[in-house]
């Protein structure tokens, strides 16, 4: 494993038995910055870690002791790669060979990883990784070394499928913790889903729109921002798209609308509560022509009903703001209440501790924020 | 492309070195150093007929095999240059020589530089 060079001192986690202490990991178009509190109210930031490296996708491991924390670390010189801190991003290590690289038949190479999914428990060193272009890699041994997941990969639809304004990319993973589907989402090919661990795949977007396209409601084609599964209901899904907000409580079969009582239908964001039913976030967007907070009035929206309706806070944002929050610039912490973050591309990062009905600024004048998660330590 | 070649002979006698210098980025993935040796197994610069010739190729596949973290950071998994970085054979970009095929003269330079990319 590699040392990684480091532009500072990196950040000390504050002292505390598991569940005293939140780390908040904040990754930016340059650079990972590391927040800490006791009370999620207060923050001590610390970073940069990784500098002029893009840090479109972190997740924290935590299940067994010590959260890992796996960062998918991109320099426009350098490449791509899976950087490994299981000491709370004191200390960095990377993999000699790459975590993640395409196999020579393939022709491919890594250009981004969207997305780095731990799976379920009884999984214990699965995790799962979307990657730019459109692909999975799935690894076995905690996120040190993965494989390309063939089966999508060599999926007939693949060559139809478009490229997203962000570039072309299997962006959402998320693994059942049920049973053995995982649905994989990919801007612009929708929502796919394998029920036999990733050995085959089928399309799943009935009832997602594509109003981009000629055939506004094709088989695939779709551009899915964001897919997020029911504490409750493995079944139960929601969705993010290009246009749209969507349910589904058949795991894919049939989509729903449950953008009623938003102000946009646009967005990227979909977060739901880690162990509360039918509580789901969102934070639209103006239109997919605009793209900002709708008249430059940041939101969260939550839902408590699955998206029956939703309810508006605002309370501790600004009240002007143009600046966009990207699909895995959000994420929600499994503490009671849940804790609710997330960044702007305006480099401002905010923080909930009563679910999303306030916010605190944890950071302000970062880079354009990419992606946070969240963990109790 | 930076394939191994079956030819390389990094410990064969009598061959010249290249000299592969980095800069300080990648040198922290070394231990610091900043210039690696490499020997690879046909004789630098020579061009007999029917005789092997050591080309930036070759170069690459021993770095790749001697130095991974180095050679994964200069070179993409389809084995060309990653778009933002430099190879320079004895001050010219190979770019604007052969490419990856261009023939390694006798104590030959590679000097690896990023580009002055981004914002």
């Amino acid at each position: 494993m590699d040392a990684v060079p480091k532009a500072m001192p990196a950040a000390e986690p504050a002292a505390g038995r598991h569940g005293v202490a939140t780390v908040l990991a904040i990754g930016t178009r340059k650079g990972l910055w590391l927040a800490t509190s006791s009370d999620r109210r207060n923050w001590e930031l610390r970073g940069p870690e990784f500098p002029m490296t893009e840090v479109p996708s972190l997740a924290f491991d935590a299940r067994s002791g010590t959260p890992r924390l796996l960062a998918g670390v991109r320099s426009e010189w350098w490449g791509t790669n899976v950087a490994i801190s299981d000491d709370l991003g004191r200390t960095w290590q990377e993999p000699e060979q790459a975590a993640i690289a395409f196999p020579e038949d393939t022709g491919a190479s890594l250009e981004r990883i969207w997305q780095l999914a731990p799976d379920s428990t009884d999984r214990p060193g699965v995790v799962w990784a979307g990657c730019e272009p459109i692909s999975v890699f799935r690894s076995e041994d905690g996120g040190k070394h993965f494989e390309l997941v063939r089966g999508l990969w060599d999926h007939p639809h693949r060559t139809q499928w478009g490229a997203g304004y962000g570039g072309p990319a299997a962006h959402t993973v998320l693994p059942s913790p049920s049973d053995d589907s995982v649905h994989v989402a990919i801007s612009s090919g929708g929502v796919y889903r394998s029920d036999d661990r990733g050995g085959t795949w089928d399309a799943f977007n009935s009832g997602i729109i594509a109003d981009f396209m000629p055939e506004k409601y094709p088989e695939f084609g779709q551009c899915v921002h964001k897919v997020a599964r029911d504490a409750g209901n493995p079944q139960r899904l929601y969705a993010q798209n290009h246009g749209g907000v969507y349910r589904s409580d058949d795991g894919g079969g049939q989509w729903l609308s449950i953008a009623d009582g938003l102000p946009a239908d646009f967005g990227f964001v979909m977060l739901a509560h880690p162990t509360r039913p039918d509580m789901i976030w969102t934070i639209p967007l103006g239109s997919a022509g605009e793209r900002n907070p709708p008249q430059g009035r940041p939101a969260v929206y939550r839902s408590v009903d699955a998206g029956g309706s939703w309810e508006r806070f605002d309370a501790g944002l600004p009240a002007y703001d143009f600046n966009a929050v990207l699909r895995d610039a959000a994420d929600v912490d499994d503490a009671d209440p849940a804790g609710i973050y997330f960044g702007t591309r305006g480099g401002e990062v905010y923080a909930s501790a009563d679910e999303g009905e306030s916010f605190t600024l944890v950071a302000a004048n970062l880079p354009d924020v990419l992606c946070v998660r969240a963990v109790a330590a | 492309m930076c394939s191994v070649s079956a030819q390389l002979r990094p410990d064969a006698p009598g061959r010249t070195d290249v000299e592969l210098l980095l800069p300080a980025a990648l040198a922290d993935v070394v231990d610091g150093r900043r210039l690696l040796s490499l020997r690879p197994g046909a004789e630098p610069g020579r061009r007999d007929a029917g005789a092997a010739e050591s080309t930036v190729a070759d170069v690459l596949a021993l770095l790749q095999a001697d130095y991974p973290g180095v050679y994964r950071r200069v070179c993409d998994e389809t084995g060309n240059l990653r778009r933002y970085v430099n190879l320079y054979l004895d001050g010219e970009d190979i770019r604007d020589l052969d490419g990856m095929s261009t023939v390694l003269p006798d104590r030959a330079e590679l000097l690896v530089l990023q580009s002055i990319a981004g914002g």
